[in-house]
């Protein structure tokens, strides 16, 4: 069997197009669900550690729901389940009048799938910052949302930044399941680059290099974001503490 | 509105405001489940005055003092700090009363993302709405006072544990409190660092501020305390001054830990 290399499809048109295009549209999707996530994931995240007993709840089922359910699942659930089950005006209106319905079905997916794995992250990060800051902000006289605000969650972030790193670059990944529900993004325009050529190892090389580009810039980006946030840990006796309550 | 009767009211309250103490603490106990924690606890601070706590470990001062400034609920008994009934906890009295009695913890509990001039004027910027440059001025001040006027740019993690609790102090002296409250400062310190946290102590009973210390540090006891309180399984077993209670304890107890203390 002899395969006949050509990379030039690489740079021919339509197919330079599509590969840019569909590059376009994975970060497009990845960005979008990400701003999601984080979003709700920080608001489901603290709902876990609050006093109010239904609020926890919610949250701790949101988390089980979201995360245990295959992403997969869940973007056919949202692209044909849901429609069919809301009130048939909002379902047509899903269908027919959404413009790009795939695009947005697949960014409310992933953003949501990845909320309940930021959520897990936000909570034990705020587990992790000891009681004493807590106690020490609210004994200045600082409320207990300010107490959250300024003092709790800008320390949970930074405790948390290197595996938020890891989940931002797992998103972008999970943004090529979009193409099992018709969105053309990166990986969806390599398969069509190889039926349309048959070369589908020039194709799918192109995708990998692309994929393994954006992880190296994200990867900097981050690193350089958190090197601007360092926050060496006090050389502190702790035995006393961790005895004393 | 009738001018002459606030006028009459007002000096006819004006000497008994000033015998009334600044902290009441009576009756007070609590208990987590069914352990009881404290119990009948009754102790009187007057403005000015500087009140030594010591006992042993899990004797309960670290509960007593948090319930001062309402960090802890109590179950039993009444607290009134500064005109404010504690036990009541409504949100709006206990902001106001953290606001005027400051607190210092044995593990400094800086904020460690924020820079030490930062960590001083967080809570006058968020809680007194003051401006920012007037809290970055008090807090300067305050970083000269404590003997640290070139550490304003600093993270905490980069100072020594005697520095950051210096660093503590001036936080809590940048709301301006009417008290100030201290658990055991020193504990966590290496025996080098101590004495300089204790100068500053000194240096602000001095000044008069009032203070309800909890801390083994006999010499501090005897320089500044007016009274020492000594704590055992929840109660206050024995109250005096520091001398005749560093060498005439009156209780069995309190002897046995003396003489522990003493032996290390
Ligand atoms: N949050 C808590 N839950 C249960 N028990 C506690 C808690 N905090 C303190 N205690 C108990 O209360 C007792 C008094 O503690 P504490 O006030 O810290 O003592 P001290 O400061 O004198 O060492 C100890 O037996 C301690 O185990
Ligand atoms: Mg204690």
């Amino acid at each position: 069997m002899t395969y006949n290399w050509d990379w030039a499809i690489l740079v021919r048109e339509p197919f330079l197009g599509w590969l840019i295009a569909g590059t376009g549209l994975t970060l497009a999707i990845a960005g979008l669900g990400w701003a999601i996530a984080l979003t709700v994931g920080v608001i489901v995240g603290i709902g876990r550690t609050v006093a109010n007993r239904p609020i926890r709840a919610a949250s701790a089922i949101y988390v089980q729901v979201f995360r245990n359910i295959p992403l997969l699942v869940q973007m056919f659930l949202w692209y044909f389940v849901l429609p069919e089950l809301l009130p048939t005006a909002w379902g047509h209106w899903l269908k027919r009048d959404l413009p790009a319905p795939e695009f947005w079905t697949a960014v409310v997916a992933l953003g949501l799938f990845t909320a309940a794995r930021i959520a897990e992250q936000v909570r034990s990060g705020i587990r992790t910052v000891p009681q004493g800051q807590t106690q020490a902000a609210l004994a200045s006289g600082l409320r207990a949302t300010q107490t959250l605000r300024l003092v709790v969650l800008p320390q949970c972030f930074r405790i948390i930044l290197p595996p938020l790193t890891s989940e931002l670059l797992t998103t972008i990944k999970n943004s090529s399941l979009a193409l099992t529900i018709g969105v053309l993004e990166l990986t969806a325009q390599s398969r069509q680059i190889e039926s349309n050529t048959f070369h589908g190892f020039e194709a799918f090389t192109a995708a990998t290099a692309i994929y393994l580009a954006i992880a190296t810039l994200v990867r900097l980006a981050m690193r350089r974001f958190e090197a601007g946030r360092s926050m060496p840990q006090a050389k502190q006796a702790p035995p006393m503490a961790l005895r004393e309550a | 509105m009738n001018a002459t009767v606030s006028v009459a009211v007002a000096s006819s309250t004006e000497p008994v405001l000033a015998q009334a103490p600044l902290l009441r603490i009576d009756g007070v106990g609590k208990s987590y489940g069914t352990v009881q924690v404290l119990s009948g606890c009754t102790l009187d601070v007057q403005r000015g005055e500087v009140v030594v706590i010591c006992g042993p470990s899990g004797s309960g001062k670290s509960t007593l003092i948090k319930c001062v400034n309402g960090l802890v609920p109590f179950n039993a008994g009444r607290i009134l700090c500064d005109g404010v009934d504690v036990g009541l906890g409504r949100q709006v009295d206990l902001v106001r009363l953290r606001t005027r009695v400051g607190m210092v913890f044995q593990n400094f509990e800086l904020y460690p993302h924020l820079s030490v001039l930062e960590n001083l004027c967080l809570a006058p910027v968020h809680v007194l709405r003051r401006p920012r440059s007037e809290a970055a001025e008090r807090a300067h001040q305050l970083l000269v006072r404590v003997g640290l006027p070139d550490k304003a740019g600093s993270l905490p993690g980069q100072l020594s544990g005697g520095q950051q609790q210096r660093v503590a102090i001036a936080r809590a002296l940048a709301m301006d409190p009417i008290a100030l409250l201290f658990d055991e400062p020193t504990s966590a310190l290496d025996p080098e660092m101590v004495g300089e946290v204790l100068d500053v102590m000194v240096e602000l009973a001095r000044d008069g501020m009032t203070m309800m210390v909890v801390t083994h540090e006999m010499g501090f006891a005897r320089k500044v305390a007016d009274r020492v309180v000594f704590m055992d399984a929840g109660r206050i077993v024995e109250t005096g001054t520091a001398d005749g209670f560093f060498s005439e304890p009156t209780t069995e107890r309190a002897r046995g830990f003396l003489s522990r203390i003493l032996s290390h």
